[in-house]
This record gives structure tokens, C-alpha cells and sequence, in this order.
């Protein structure tokens, strides 16, 4: 497995579109910090990249990746390697070299800047959700045969998650308003990964903003030990639930 | 050389006349508050005191040598002032009791003038200082200490009713339900305080006129500072922190008019300032900072004038409950501004709107809140700035600064 998965990392590190994402992260927080006299300020623009740009580069060229290393995958299943071996290799090798691009991009500017809890915190949840979004897009990719349809079936879930959902969340909101929505929008927030992130990062930002009577409820929520824990576990939920399913048909596909 | 010996010999027959008394027991102090001359002094040792509800009906001074301790044991009052010209210095009160009828006070001054309470410390009393119909009284440089409970069984720090003329500077409050309380006070001044960690109010003020508060700093009180129902009020220079909560905010205005708020500094509160009922009101050169919600202006505000301040990194720079505002902003510096300037003079060449569309929904559906800086909500506060719709139309600064005014920064006390 050690084996495979080097391997895999190796073909994504020396892929320039790596580099380049890695570079673009890391010009972009440096200047984000660099311009904003408010390290605040840098965090909270960085925290729009983790939120929107992560999760879309992270579930496309996962899916990219895996349908260019079919034949790869085709080859290796001809070898006496399990299958449970050649997926996860593939899931590994993907999320640590998108990992590695997020720490060296993101996380290590923010540690030179902000090394406070913010700064933890944004890093902490920008890495989940990158590797949120690979699961996902594994999923999408063992779906279907069809590489178009595959990144088809991805995009859609990014735009899903990452968009479409805020929007619902408050139409929501908006049609529901006479009745108290507070416990109903933090169910709500905790079903969506790029949501849970956003909050956590927000509470050790807005806290003087939430601290209204509604926004008391949420932070005494997610500000709690509990709360922290508690959303930290629905994010890697969110890791594990997809990788499950898409690690059960990839078991049972005929390649 | 004879000018000082003439204006000695003058004074002998005056220093003659007054004595001074030394305090070892309270037995003493009983007796010599009682024997005493008007304008006698009576100096208090060191030591343990314990008294109970002693009433000074003479011009006296008072002072203590080291800090003696006179302790109530939560049985009643210390000292209740009746008369004009009394001094009180240098004195630890402790353990002043509450009652629910009478309000209870380490020092009570009631009907008198020209009373000065300097210098002194209190530590647990239900009220510390409390002024009663006295005009031109001052307390200063006392270190006030309570123990906070409920709101209705803790009494506030430095309390005046019905006074004018007077006086409240350099103390620091800390414990109480107002840290400062001013009711029907006037053409009065508060500069110096620090007031912190009340359970309430840092600075309580009702119809009062005329006050002027300065260089006052409030820090972590539980409902921030409230002014209300006065006329002609002058605040400037103050700081306001650090106020938290579901109805906190730095300053807290109901029904004031024609006042000036100039050159304070707002930072790190729920709401930085929060008007209601205010007319005419003047604010300016302010730096307002790092708060939830900058400045709200109820719909029911007018004639103000909001000129040349700084608001930095609120999470919402302007919030209002109504569309049509007749309140005036002019000059100020904005960080979310993202106009342009192109004839180089400092101004932005677009209107700036500081009510953004998000804030306007949390005032209708608070629990909208959960989606702050999420990519719908940026989308939607665009298009409202684009094409306003939901947000007041004529609340704008016409003229946004490029950048931020030149205001010197306010010293906070540490």
C-alpha cells in the first residue's frame, strides 16, 4: 500500500497543475496579509478562498485524476493488489499532495501572520474541507464510466454545496421566519461542510456581531468545547460517509 | 521677608480656632463627632473601625492616616453628611449591607453643598458614594470595589440624584449595578473614570442636562454605557470596550438632543453606538471599531449629523429598523467603501450606503445570521449596491473619504 501510494503521490506532485495551485494559494495569502493592515482582514478574505476556490480545485482535479489514472487502476487490478489497496492508495496519495498544497499555499503564510486561534482554526478546517471535497469527488467519479458525466456529476455537487445551498438555507429561513428557526438553521448549517467551516472560522472572528440574542444561541453552540468538537466530527463525517460509499461501488464495479 | 510673616500672623487665630482630633477607637470617633467645632479636623489612625450610621452635621474634614478601616459589617450606613463643607479622605469603607427600602451607602450626602469625597477606598459596600440634592460636590480619586450579585441587590459605585454643579473625576469603579448613576443632575462633569465589570451600566444618565463626560474610560460592563432623556450633553474623548452581550452596547442613547459625541473611540462592542429618539445630535471625529454593529439609527432619529469619523472592521458599519431617514452623513472614512476618486481630492466620486442588504434582513429574521459571509450573502449585498431596493435610500455619504481621517488616538487606561 506504502508503495502504491508513493506512487501516486509522486505523479501528482510533478504535476505543474499542483504547483501551480500551490503557488497561486501561496501569492494569494501573502498578499492578503501583506495589503490588509488587519491580519483580521486576511483571514477573513482567505477564509472566502477555503470556502469557494478549495473545494471547487479540489473536487475537480480529484476527479480528473482518478478518471486519467484509469488504466493505471485497470493495470494494477491485473496485479495481485486488493482492490481495498488501489482505492485508497488513490484517495491517500490525492489528499496528502492537496493537503501539502493547502499547508504550504495557506497554512504557512497564516502561521507567520496569525499563529492564534483563528489562524488554527482556519487551517484546521481549510484542510477537511479539501479532503471533504476529494471524497466527493471520488464518489462522483465511481458513479458513472463516462469521465464527462463524472465531472459533470461533481461540478454539480460543488455548485450544490458551496452555492446553491446558502440560498436554499435562507429561502428557508425567509419563508419560516414565524417560527423559531435558530435550532432548525444549525442543523441546517452542520448538514453542509463549506457551512461548518464558514462558522467556525466566523466565531473566532464576528464574535462581537453574534453575540446578539440569536447569534448568543449559535455562539454558545459552536464556541462551546462541545460545539468545536462536535463540528470538527460532522466535517470528517462528511471525509468518511462519501469515502465509504464510493470505496462500496468501486468494490463491486466491474472496471 | 515680611509679607509671609503678616500673612502668618493673620492665620494663627484661624488655625487656633480649629482642632484637630486623633482617632484611635470608635468610641472616639463617636465623641468627637459629636464634641467637635465646626471646621475642626479629625484625623483617623490606622487601625479597625467598627461604626455604624454616623452623622457629620458640621463642616468637618475627615481624613485618614494609612488607610483606616471602618466597617459596617453590613448593618447600616458609615457616614451620612448633612451639612456644607465636608471633607472625607483617605478612608477604606467596608461591608456597607442592602436593604430593599433604604439605599444604604458607605458615604450618603444628603441636602448639602461644597462636600468633597477624595482618596478614599471602598470595598463591598451595596451603594458607595451617594449624592442627594448636593450641589457642587466633587468625589474623585476614590477606588471603588464591589461585590456584584443580582441586578436588584447590588447598588451602584457613585450615586447622584437631584444635583448640580458637580464634580466626578479619576476613580475607578468596578462591581457595582452602575458603575456611575446620574439622575436629574446638571451642568455637571465626569472625566478621569475608569469603570469596569459592572453588572450593568458603566455610566447611567437620565435627565440630566448640560453634563459633560470626559476621558472616561468603559470597559466590559454588562450593558455598556446608556444616556437618556437629556439635553446638551457633551461627550468626548471617552473610551467604550469591550461591552458584550444580547443588549449591550458602547453607548446607548434614548431621547437626547442637541449633544455632541466628539473624538471617542469605539472598540470591540456588540453595538458601538445605538440611538433612539435623538435629534440633532453631533458625531463626530469618531473611530469606531471592530464592532458588530457600528452605529444603529432608529428610524425614529433625526436631524443628526454624522460627519468625519472613521468606522473600521465592524462586521456592519450602519444598521437601521426603517427606510426613510432624515439623518445626515458627511465626510467620514469607511473601509468597506469601494468607489473611486478620480479628480484626486480625497473623496470617493460614488455615494457610499453603509446599510447593507444583509443587515437589513438580520433586523427582520435574526437567525439569518447563521449565513454571515457566506457567497449568497455577498451576492445579494451587490446587487443591493448595485440596485437598491430594500435598503433606505437617502441614508448615504456622499462624500467617503479615501482614506481614513486623521484622529488621534485615544489613551486607554490600563
Amino acid at each position: 500500500m506504502k508503495k502504491t501510494i508513493k506512487y501516486v503521490v509522486y505523479d501528482i506532485i510533478r504535476n505543474r497543475f499542483v504547483m501551480g495551485y500551490t503557488l497561486l494559494l501561496l501569492v494569494l495569502s501573502i498578499s492578503f496579509y501583506l495589503f490588509e493592515s488587519d491580519s483580521n482582514k486576511g483571514i477573513l478574505s482567505l477564509l472566502n478562498i477555503n470556502i469557494m476556490v478549495i473545494p471547487l480545485v479540489s473536487v475537480i482535479f480529484s476527479t480528473i485524476h482518478f478518471y486519467n489514472s484509469y488504466e493505471f487502476i485497470e493495470l494494477m487490478a491485473a496485479q495481485p493488489i486488493s482492490r481495498r489497496t488501489i482505492f485508497f492508495s488513490q484517495f491517500l496519495g490525492l489528499s496528502i499532495s492537496l493537503s501539502l498544497a493547502f499547508l504550504v499555499g495557506i497554512g504557512l503564510p497564516t502561521l507567520i501572520f496569525d499563529g492564534s486561534a483563528k489562524g488554527l482554526t482556519l487551517i484546521g478546517s481549510g484542510l477537511l474541507i479539501t479532503l471533504v471535497f476529494v471524497s466527493v469527488a471520488f464518489l462522483a467519479s465511481v458513479i458513472t464510466r463516462d469521465k464527462a458525466k463524472g465531472i459533470g456529476i461533481a461540478l454539480g455537487l460543488w455548485f450544490y454545496l458551496c452555492i446553491l445551498y446558502d440560498g436554499l438555507v435562507l429561502s428557508v429561513l425567509v419563508n419560516m421566519s414565524d417560527y423559531p428557526m435558530e435550532t432548525a438553521s444549525l442543523v441546517l448549517s452542520a448538514l453542509n461542510p463549506a457551512d461548518l467551516a464558514r462558522i467556525l472560522v466566523l466565531m473566532q472572528l464576528d464574535v462581537s456581531a453574534l453575540m446578539g440574542i440569536t447569534g448568543a444561541i449559535f455562539h454558545d453552540f459552536f464556541s462551546a468545547k462541545w460545539g468545536i468538537a462536535l463540528s470538527f466530527i460532522m466535517l470528517i463525517l462528511w471525509v468518511l460517509i462519501p469515502l465509504f460509499f464510493s470505496y462500496r461501488i468501486f468494490n463491486k464495479k466491474d472496471l | 521677608m515680611k509679607k509671609p510673616i503678616l500673612i502668618l500672623l493673620l492665620l494663627i487665630p484661624g488655625l487656633l480656632s480649629a482642632k484637630i482630633w486623633q482617632i484611635n477607637n470608635s468610641e472616639d470617633l463617636k465623641a468627637a463627632l459629636k464634641l467637635s467645632q465646626a471646621n475642626d479636623q479629625i484625623i483617623i489612625n490606622k487601625g479597625n473601625y467598627k461604626v455604624l450610621n454616623l452623622e457629620i452635621t458640621k463642616p468637618l474634614s475627615i481624613k485618614g492616616l494609612g488607610f483606616p478601616i471602618l466597617d459596617a459589617e453590613l448593618k447600616g450606613e458609615i457616614f451620612i453628611v448633612k451639612s456644607n463643607d465636608v471633607k472625607i479622605s483617605g478612608i477604606r469603607f467596608v461591608n456597607i449591607g442592602e436593604t430593599s427600602m433604604i439605599d444604604w451607602a458607605a458615604v450618603k450626602v444628603l441636602e448639602s453643598e461644597n462636600v468633597k469625597v477624595t482618596g478614599n477606598d471602598f470595598r463591598n459596600c451595596y451603594f458607595a458614594v451617594y449624592l442627594s440634592s448636593s450641589n457642587k460636590c466633587q468625589v474623585a480619586k476614590n477606588n471603588i470595589k464591589g461585590t456584584p450579585k443580582e441586578e436588584q441587590t447590588t447598588g451602584n459605585g457613585i450615586h447622584a440624584w437631584k444635583c448640580d454643579d458637580i464634580e466626578i473625576s479619576d476613580n475607578y469603579v468596578e462591581g457595582h449595578r452602575d458603575g456611575i448613576y446620574f439622575e436629574f443632575v446638571t451642568n455637571s462633569r465626569i472625566f478621569g473614570n475608569y469603570s469596569t465589570k459592572n453588572i450593568r451600566y458603566g455610566l447611567h444618565f437620565m435627565f440630566s442636562h448640560q453634563d459633560e463626560y470626559y476621558k472616561n474610560n468603559f470597559v466590559n460592563n454588562g450593558a455598556g454605557v446608556a444616556v437618556m432623556y437629556s439635553k446638551k450633553v457633551k461627550m468626548h474623548e471617552n473610551i467604550f470596550n469591550k461591552n458584550w452581550g444580547g443588549s449591550a452596547y458602547g453607548i446607548l442613547l434614548k431621547d437626547i438632543t442637541d449633544s455632541d459625541i466628539i473624538h471617542n473611540h469605539f472598540l470591540d462592542n456588540t453595538v458601538g453606538i445605538y440611538m433612539e429618539g435623538c435629534s440633532r445630535m453631533n458625531i463626530k471625529q469618531c473611530i469606531i471599531e471592530q464592532n458588530g454593529i457600528g452605529l444603529r439609527i432608529q428610524a425614529n432619529c433625526d436631524e443628526n449629523h454624522i460627519t468625519i469619523n472613521n468606522f473600521k472592521a465592524n462586521t456592519f458599519d450602519l444598521a437601521t429598523n426603517g427606510s426613510v431617514v432624515f439623518n445626515y452623513l458627511e465626510n467620514n472614512y469607511w473601509d468597506k467603501y469601494q468607489g473611486y476618486d478620480l479628480n484626486k481630492d480625497g473623496h470617493g466620486d460614488v455615494a457610499y450606503r453603509p446599510v447593507s442588504m444583509f443587515s437589513t434582513l438580520v433586523e427582520r429574521m435574526p437567525q439569518v445570521m447563521i449565513l454571515l459571509r457566506s457567497f449568497t450573502v455577498t451576492l445579494l449585498d451587490k446587487i443591493e449596491r448595485i440596485i437598491p431596493s430594500f435598503t433606505p435610500e437617502n441614508l448615504k455619504d456622499e462624500n467617503p473619504q479615501m482614506k481614513p481621517n486623521e484622529i488621534n488616538a485615544i489613551e486607554l487606561k490600563a
